[in-house]
């Protein structure tokens, strides 16, 4: 080597948590970045809940309106919260398994080479998910009006925190689902299998009280429980209803005879969203 | 000149019973252009993958700049830029959003960055392009970002597995031409002389590269620079016409000794250095009174050298026993995919 000129080489710096931030942060941005030049996918996700909401809630409402005294609330009220959880179901998983694409068109392979933990890519994509989740439900949540459910910040602001944290646990879920998946085309059916029973032993659609034996331990295994009836309670909270009426619509989760309160509930949640991206780590390490 | 960029000893990598590396050695100096010849299944891209720190060895040892790929992958991985075979770009984010993706997934300096992006940008004539969606690439200008990107980071070994696969001949001379430039361009590589270790199947690229290595079946079967590689395969061919072929070969066998033969309408002889050899030819021919119209001195290329060393053309090798022959390279590689 003759001639040394120094200019200013990038140099890569040795990991520490900022980098490690830095990636998990980018990974989101990209997410963000998707999400918006989507703009179709935006519009046809919002389908879905809109017709639980509208056409399901008033045609059952209508049922159940007619088997009931005064003093109750309408079932497209109970619904609110419900028709949240399926938005961030649908939405999230999508986000989960839309790491298939990124596998396929090789751009899974650019982040994974980089000199940063697979940990901080995952938890880029469940961050990301779990935030294109919370701004469609933005756009329910604004028709709170149009089914009763009065429009009080705080209850605004707890319900986007958990719909956050619902929406990050089921990215996480698609991940791990995702992992092991070669081709879209295998991870949509894989999804439909895992989600729809998520969806409908949740107490998503209909309260958690007066069920069969067999079908109360469904739901009281399901995580997704753990995430939707902290969403209600607190809807519930900001309704004017009587003990009685809240106690046929929003029952809570009950472990033998113990209530367990939405803290706990939350805990529970808080838990499985760390559990299913450690899995999602774990599985991801051992494929790529 | 301190630790070498790439050294390797005894490595070996077996998939099941399938052995695809079988122990080689190698040494690659900084600043080299080194490029890794042979088929498709060669184990060229193992080789690559496991200096990458992609796949880990069976057995043996290899270092990057003197860290070992085993033990210091994240250390390794901060020091190497990389451009795979398959494409690995995003494509609804623009050309820019990617590079700056892949400066925030290596944590580069952020007041170096928008700079260092223009940098790469303009080397491989995309600046103008940087607002637009990858999508709307052409492959070759998608090769290029990605060639970009992987200097984004200013690595001390560039690795690019196939860089020129499915482009046109054109655009595999500009490819080329950026390889070039990084040497050239302090710029591009600090303090540090970059190395470019590259990949290819296309014999003609490999005459860009300082040394090469030909593998072929798990092993390294020659390694060389592409003139001591061609030299080993024998003799330049220097081929005249004259106003008068016979006595021109006769002239050749009384005054030089060599015996020559006729070939498509040229005299050919067969010497070791033909550059050399050409004035000579001049001065004894023309004491014959032998008048030359045209000398054309042809090198052994490197498809001769994969021939003498592997007894098989590349690209019979590629196809395997038993398959069509006679198809180009490139229409048997669509076909793999």
């Amino acid at each position: 080597m003759t001639t040394t000129i120094t200019t200013e080489a990038v140099r890569v710096p040795t990991s520490s948590l900022a980098t490690e931030a830095r990636a998990a942060l980018v990974v989101w941005e990209r997410e963000m970045i998707r999400f918006v030049k989507d703009r179709a996918r935006i519009l046809s996700s919002l389908a879905q809940p809109l017709l639980f909401l509208f056409v399901l809630g008033s045609g059952l409402g209508s049922l159940l309106g007619s088997t009931q005294a005064g003093g109750s609330v309408p079932f497209t009220t109970f619904l609110f919260p419900g028709v949240m959880a399926i938005s961030v179901l649908f939405t999230a998983a999508f986000a989960g398994i839309s790491i298939v694409w990124d596998r396929e068109f090789g751009f899974l392979r650019e982040m994974l080479v980089a000199p940063v933990s697979s940990a901080s890519i995952l938890l880029g994509k469940g961050l990301g998910g779990a935030s294109v989740a919370t701004l469609q439900c933005l756009v329910l949540l604004a028709l709170a009006g149009l089914v009763g459910v009065p429009y009080d910040p705080l209850m605004l602001l707890a319900m986007i925190g958990l719909i956050f944290l619902m929406g990050f646990m089921i990215t996480a879920l698609g991940l791990v689902l995702a992992a092991r998946v070669r081709q879209i085309q295998s991870a949509m059916p894989l999804v439909q299998l895992v989600i729809t029973p998520l969806m409908f032993l949740s107490g998503a659609l209909f309260p958690l009280s007066g069920l069969p034996t067999w079908l109360a331990v469904l739901t009281l295994v399901n995580p997704m429980t753990y995430a939707v009836e902290p969403l209600r309670s607190v809807v519930f909270d900001h309704l004017d209803v009587d003990a009685a009426t809240r106690a046929r619509f929003d029952p809570g989760i009950v472990w033998g005879t113990w209530p367990v309160p939405v803290a706990v509930q939350i805990l529970i949640t808080v838990a499985c969203c760390v559990l299913l991206l450690a899995l999602a780590v774990w599985r991801f390490r051992r494929t790529e | 000149m301190g630790t070498p960029a790439v050294a390797v000893r005894g490595l070996v990598k077996r998939y099941g019973a399938v052995e695809a590396v079988r122990g080689i050695d190698l040494e690659v100096a900084r600043g080299e252009t080194f490029g890794f010849l042979g088929p498709n299944g060669a184990g060229k891209s193992t080789t690559i993958n496991i200096l990458c720190t992609l796949v880990e060895p069976t057995d043996g040892h290899a270092e990057v700049v003197g860290l070992d790929v085993v033990r210091d992958r994240a250390a390794v991985r901060r020091r190497i830029g990389l451009v795979f075979q398959d494409p690995t770009l995003d494509a609804p984010m623009s050309g820019e959003q990617n590079l700056r993706f892949h400066q925030e997934l290596y944590g580069v300096d952020r007041r170096r960055a928008a700079a260092r992006r223009e940098e790469v940008l303009r080397m491989v004539g995309l600046w103008e392009r940087r607002g637009d969606e990858v999508r709307t690439y052409s492959g070759g200008m998608r090769r290029r970002l990605e060639i970009a990107r992987g200097l984004l980071h200013s690595p001390q070994v560039l690795f690019l597995d196939e860089p020129t696969i499915g482009l046109d001949p054109q655009t595999r001379g500009t490819i080329w031409d950026y390889v070039a430039e990084l040497h050239r361009n302090p710029q591009n590589q600090g303090d540090e002389e970059i190395t470019v270790f590259v990949t290819t199947h296309y014999m003609d690229e490999a005459e860009h590269c300082d040394r090469i290595a030909i593998m072929n079946e798990g092993r390294i079967v020659a390694l060389d620079t592409p003139d001591a590689l061609k030299a080993q395969v024998g003799a330049d061919r220097v081929a005249l016409t004259t106003d008068d072929d016979e006595a021109a070969l006769a002239a050749l066998r009384s005054e030089l000794g060599l015996e020559g033969a006729v070939r498509e309408g040229a005299v050919t002889v067969a010497v070791p250095d033909g550059a050399g050899f050409v004035p000579r030819l001049f001065d004894r021919l023309g004491h014959h009174g032998v008048g030359i119209r045209s000398v054309t001195v042809t090198r052994p290329s490197l498809d001769d050298v994969f021939l003498a060393h592997t007894g098989t053309t590349i690209r019979d090798a590629e196809a395997g026993p038993g398959a069509a022959r006679g198809l180009h390279p490139m229409a048997m590689r669509m076909r793999g995919r």
